[in-house]
This record gives structure tokens, C-alpha cells and sequence, in this order.
């Protein structure tokens, strides 16, 4: 973050066209509500306004603002960096191991997704020693079945191992 | 005094052992919440509130409105020992308060902060307790238009006062709105923007919005930078605290001013953070030691956290009074009073009385508890953040993926997390502010009932918001507040040279 932003070493997306992409990612989606809108109708029925009336006034001013905002961004002579690439992989370390969590819990459960997405982690950035990694990825499904399941009552969804153990 | 009768009767109800002791553990969740980077007040309330659903609405909103004082206090402490504000309302306070830990007086400062965050506090429910009956009753006489109008107002506000820019503001607000609307009309029961799935039927809970924004996307952001905490001994005991106190009432127009700020920028949902902001920017240029600011004085300090804390408290009117919340985390509170069966607004201080004031008494009570707390366990606190990130950060995780499970019992919504966490990930890093997002999932259909029915009775006609002195009055303070950059820039423009000349 320090380095200047022409620093030829410290590369990255620019801030403009990160922001042009949100802008404009944002005005498909006002697109999608007018289109939605539209569907269910948008003018005056029985009861009043239909359905569709009021997010198809919310969906054109999100086209419209995004609008401004993507042409703001592609005019702005601005070469401030997004994030450097360098970033960009200690985000992406997090959120490609959440994405798998994620896909896991309906499959193995979630404690063992979780107790796997702990583990995985410790061990792989910060090289923790295995007696470490292992008792805090295992101690904390402990804590938490006591206290949601016997606790609070509450089910957390479970997998094959789960119904192995007659849990 | 009918209020102070009422509020007596609160505090019979919430002087109970399981209450206090509701309240104790609330507390010390609330701070480490605070403490911790990627979970917040908004974000933890929203993860624990699927716990209180077999609880009694009163002791669950003590526990949940608890963490919420809990992370006021907690965004101090990471300020002052780790230059890192936990929460984004405890950024001012890093400016003075930071430098007074180096300077060797940590101790000073945080009791400086809790002290100040008290007083705060104590003043914004000094004022709840007066006023919330009376805004209640006068509440009560509002139709379809005047609710519409109050939520315009409310809306307005953060486009005039927000920091970001105005197009921004707009484009992440109704982002929100038009979230709100998927799923079933409120109004005539058609499904609409589904698009034929399933999934989306039951349309976007902001609790997921919430818990995957603020807790998913803080962890991302909190990645990105790759943070190592490196922080500065406490030292904090009881003559440092007392010294302290004896200096303290030296500051009482800073604090004064600051309550005052704090409030108003609570009440109109303005927020806590520039409240903070703004309160610690007229300290400085009201303080004879002005040019000093920055390099450790202690008024830097009691500014900022006095603003914060009754910002964030006072937030708690509206949501109250109106149903109207002033911040994400009143929200996410009234999020739960729906779930709970209770109805948020004037009419709550009629039929759930018990409940109003047990909440408001808690907030006494929950304050005085809170300050105790944090300045007995500072040294815990601390030593919380000292825990590598690389161990913080996959509990953090699981924690808000089992928060987001919990609330329908749905593995599709710990997805929708995921979603919203790399969304709020972009729009944080693009200037989009979150908070407007959130309320207007939140009070969406709320707001378009009352558009809706507004337009009902007019037949049809935008005339109806301006058909009465109340309602006009109240849009047009929307107007203003919406148009606010503008006015001032033109003021600014217009009138200097005017002046000059």
C-alpha cells in the first residue's frame, strides 16, 4: 500500500476499471429488476400499484446512478492501483477454500467441512505444528456441538461421519 | 412524569439474576466481537440473534442489545494499543489516542475512551427515556403518507451526510431495494423477480446480507492487507483510572458538545461514524490546544468516543419510536423484534410496555456493567488480539457460516454469504457505502407499503406527500438533506464571493 502507484515493480488492477466493472456489473442487475419488473407489470391494477411498480422505479435509478458512476470512473485520469497482484492472491487464499467449504457443507456436514476449512488453513498459512492445527480444528466442533445442539437446541447439518458416530 | 414511572417498571423487570447475568455475557461477547477484525456489532448481533428465538424477547434483547455496547467499547481498545480501529467509528479515536499510548499513557487513554463512551451513552438514553414516549404518541397519529415521508427522510440523510459519493450512496441503497423486493409482494402476495427459483421464493434475509457483508468481506479486506498486530503494553489500573477521572470534568463543554453532536447524527441515521468524526474535527478547532491534536491529547480522545457512543445509543430511538433504525446494527435489533412477534414502532410503547422499558432500564444498567467490564478485563482484550490471524480467521469463517445457517436452517444461504461477503468485498473497496444497503433491505417492503398505499388514497397522485403541513414538512427536510452536497457547494460558491467583495 505504501509503494507509489508507478512503482514499475508493484502491479495490479487499477482502481478505474475495478470500478467500471462493479458500476457496470450493478446496471446489469437494475437491468434484470426492470426486466422482472416488466414481467409482473408495472402499471395500476385492482388493488393499487401492480407488483412490479415500485422496483421497476428502483431498478432505472440503479441503472441511472451506476451509469454515472461508470462514466465517472472511465473519465477519471486516476492510475491509483485496486489492489497489487501480490493482494489480490491473499484474498483469493481465502475465498477458493471458502468456496470449497461452502460446496462441502451439504455434503460432509459441517462440522467436518469445518473442522477440514480450520485444519486446512492453520496448517497451510500459517505452518502451525499439528498438535496446534488439530486441537483447535477438532476442540472448536466439540464447543460448538454442546452448544448449539444440546445447548440452544438448535440442528447444524450433518453428514455420513455424523451418522457413523449416531449422532 | 409518566416515563420515569415506566422506566422504574423496566428496571423491575430487568433486575433479575438471568438477566444481569444475560447482560455480563453480553458484554464481554460484545467487546471481543469488537475487538476481533471481520466480526462487528452489526455482524455478531446478526450471527447470535438465531439463539435468543427461544428466548423471552426481554432477556434476548439484553443479551443482543449488550454485545452491541460490548463492540462500542471494543473498537477503543484495538484504537488506542493497535492503531487499528475494529469498528469504523473508533477511526478518530486512533489519532489521538494511539499516540498517547506510545507516549507511554495507554492507560490514561482507554479510560480516557470508556469514560467518555459512558457519559455518551448514558446521555443518548437520557434522552431516549424523555423523548421516545413523546415522538411514540405523536407517532401514533401518522398514515400511509407521513410513514413514507419518515423513511424518505431517513434515506436522504445518508446520501446528504455520507462521505461517499452521492450516485454511490444512491446506487448501493437501491441495490438494497430492489434486493427487498424479491420474493413474495407484501402488498398483493404475487411472487415476483424470481425467476422461476426456488431458492429465491422466501427472497434475500438481510441477516445473511449482514453476516456475509460486514463479517465475510472484513475478513477479505482484513487478507488483503495482510495484517500483523503489533501493539503497545496496557498498563491500566486503578490510580491511572482514578488520575483520570480527577481530569476528566476539565473536558465537559468537549463532552457536552459532543453528546449533542452524537445524538442528532443517531436520531437522523446519519450514524456513528461521522458523528465520531465530526465531533473530533470541532473539537479540534474549538480546543485551545487545537494545533496539539494528533500528536496524544486526551480530548482528541473523549471527542470522538462521547460522539460514537451516543450516536450508536440514540440510533436506538427511531428504531423504537418510528421502527425507523439509525444504524445497521438497530437494524439487525429490529430484525429481531419481527422475529420475536413484536412490532416495531409507536405501537410498541402501548402494547409491549414491559418490553420498551425493560430494554431502556437495560440500557442503564448494560452501560454501567459495560464500563466496569472493560476497564477490569482491558489485559484480556488485548491479549485476544495477539492471536495470529492465520488461527482467527478460519474460526471467524465457520462462526458466520454456522450464524448464516442457523437463521432458516438452509445450506443455500451459507452460499448467499459467500455472495454477499465478495460483494461487500468490491464495494467496500470501491467507495460504496454499506450501511444504506443494509437498511433498505431491511425496510424495503416496509417503505413500499407505505409508498404504495399512499398512492392508494391519492388515486394515484405524487400529491398526497406534500398534502398536509406534517408531511410536506418532512419531505422536504428529505429534499434538502438528499440535495445537501449540492446546496452546500453552491452556498460555498455562490455566496463566498458574494461575501468577499
Amino acid at each position: 500500500m505504501s509503494q507509489s502507484p508507478d512503482d514499475p515493480d508493484v502491479a495490479g488492477p487499477r482502481q478505474r476499471h475495478v470500478e467500471m466493472g462493479v458500476a457496470a456489473f450493478m446496471m446489469l442487475l437494475g437491468a434484470i429488476t426492470i426486466f422482472g419488473s416488466l414481467k409482473v407489470g408495472i402499471g395500476w391494477g385492482a388493488e393499487g400499484p401492480k407488483s412490479g411498480f415500485f422496483p421497476f422505479w428502483i431498478g432505472l435509478l440503479i441503472v441511472a446512478t451506476s451509469g454515472v458512476n461508470f462514466v465517472w470512473a472511465y473519465t477519471k485520469p486516476n492510475r491509483k492501483l485496486f489492489a497489487e497482484w501480490g493482494q489480490i492472491a491473499q484474498v483469493l487464499k481465502i475465498v477458493w477454500p471458502m468456496t470449497v467449504y461452502v460446496a462441502a457443507v451439504p455434503w460432509l456436514g459441517i462440522y467436518v467441512s469445518s473442522a477440514l476449512l480450520i485444519i486446512g488453513f492453520m496448517r497451510w498459512l500459517g505452518r502451525y505444528s499439528w498438535p496446534l492445527v488439530l486441537g483447535i480444528g477438532l476442540g472448536l466442533q466439540v464447543i460448538i456441538y454442546v452448544t448449539f445442539e444440546k445447548w440452544f437446541l438448535l440442528s447444524l447439518p450433518k453428514g455420513p461421519l455424523e451418522d457413523l458416530l449416531g449422532l | 412524569m409518566e416515563s420515569i414511572g415506566d422506566l422504574m417498571g423496566g428496571f423491575a423487570v430487568v433486575l433479575s439474576w438471568q438477566n444481569l447475568l444475560y447482560m455480563v455475557v453480553g458484554i464481554v461477547l460484545g467487546v471481543i466481537i469488537g475487538v476481533l477484525p471481520g466480526l462487528g456489532g452489526a455482524n455478531g448481533v446478526a450471527i447470535l440473534l438465531p439463539l435468543t428465538f427461544s428466548m423471552s424477547p426481554t432477556s434476548a434483547i439484553i443479551l443482543l442489545s449488550c454485545i452491541y455496547w460490548g463492540a462500542l467499547f471494543g473498537g477503543a481498545i484495538t484504537s488506542i494499543l493497535f492503531n487499528i480501529p475494529g469498528e469504523p467509528w473508533s477511526v478518530a479515536t486512533t489519532f489521538d489516542g494511539h499516540p498517547m499510548a506510545q507516549n507511554g499513557k495507554a492507560g490514561e487513554a482507554l479510560t480516557a475512551a470508556f469514560t467518555s463512551s459512558f457519559v455518551g451513552a448514558l446521555f443518548a438514553v437520557i434522552v431516549i427515556t424523555l423523548a421516545a414516549p413523546l415522538v411514540a404518541s405523536f407517532a401514533l397519529q401518522f398514515g400511509p403518507a407521513e410513514k413514507f415521508s419518515v423513511f424518505f427522510l431517513a434515506f436522504c440523510s445518508f446520501v446528504g451526510m455520507g462521505k461517499e459519493p452521492p450516485t454511490k450512496t444512491i446506487a448501493a441503497m437501491m441495490l438494497g431495494f430492489a434486493l427487498a423486493a424479491v420474493g413474495t409482494d407484501t402488498v398483493t402476495g404475487q411472487l415476483r423477480l424470481t425467476f422461476g427459483s426456488t431458492e429465491l421464493l422466501g427472497g434475500f434475509d438481510f441477516l445473511i446480507a449482514v453476516i456475509g457483508l460486514f463479517g465475510i468481506g472484513e475478513i477479505l479486506l482484513t487478507m488483503e492487507e495482510g495484517l500483523s498486530f503489533k501493539g503497545k503494553a496496557t498498563g491500566i489500573n486503578p490510580a491511572v483510572v482514578l488520575q483520570t477521572w480527577k481530569e476528566l470534568p476539565r473536558y465537559w463543554v468537549t463532552s457536552l458538545r459532543s453528546c449533542l453532536i452524537g445524538c442528532w447524527m443517531g436520531i437522523t441515521p446519519a450514524g456513528a461514524t461521522p458523528a465520531s468524526f465530526m465531533s473530533y474535527g470541532i473539537a479540534k478547532r474549538a480546543s485551545k490546544n487545537g494545533d496539539k491534536f494528533g500528536t496524544g491529547e486526551i480530548e482528541g480522545v473523549i471527542a470522538p468516543e462521547t460522539a460514537a457512543h451516543a450516536a450508536g445509543t440514540s440510533a436506538l430511538l427511531p428504531m423504537l419510536s418510528l421502527g425507523v433504525p439509525g444504524s445497521p446494527t438497530a437494524a439487525v435489533l429490529l430484525g429481531g423484534l419481527l422475529i420475536w412477534g413484536l412490532q416495531p414502532g409507536p405501537l410498541l410503547f402501548v402494547e409491549q410496555k414491559e418490553f420498551v422499558w425493560g430494554l431502556i432500564a437495560s440500557m442503564y444498567l448494560g452501560n454501567v456493567v459495560g464500563l466496569v467490564v472493560v476497564l477490569t478485563m482491558v489485559p484480556f482484550f488485548a491479549a485476544i488480539l495477539r492471536v495470529p490471524f492465520a488461527i482467527i480467521a478460519p474460526v471467524i469463517l465457520v462462526i458466520c457460516a454456522i450464524g448464516a445457517y442457523t437463521v432458516h436452517n438452509n445450506s443455500f444461504d451459507v452460499v448467499m454469504m459467500l455472495v454477499f461477503g465478495i460483494a461487500g468485498y468490491f464495494l467496500k473497496k470501491c467507495n460504496y457505502p454499506l450501511a444504506p444497503l443494509v437498511l433498505a433491505i431491511v425496510l424495503g417492503d416496509k417503505a413500499e407499503e407505505a409508498f404504495r398505499q399512499s398512492l392508494l388514497i391519492s388515486q394515484g397522485s405524487l400529491g398526497v406527500f406534500w398534502s398536509s403541513g406534517l408531511v410536506a414538512t418532512i419531505m422536504s427536510l428529505g429534499l434538502i438533506a438528499l440535495f445537501w452536497p449540492f446546496l452546500s457547494n453552491l452556498y460555498g460558491k455562490v455566496l463566498t464571493p458574494a461575501l468577499r467583495k
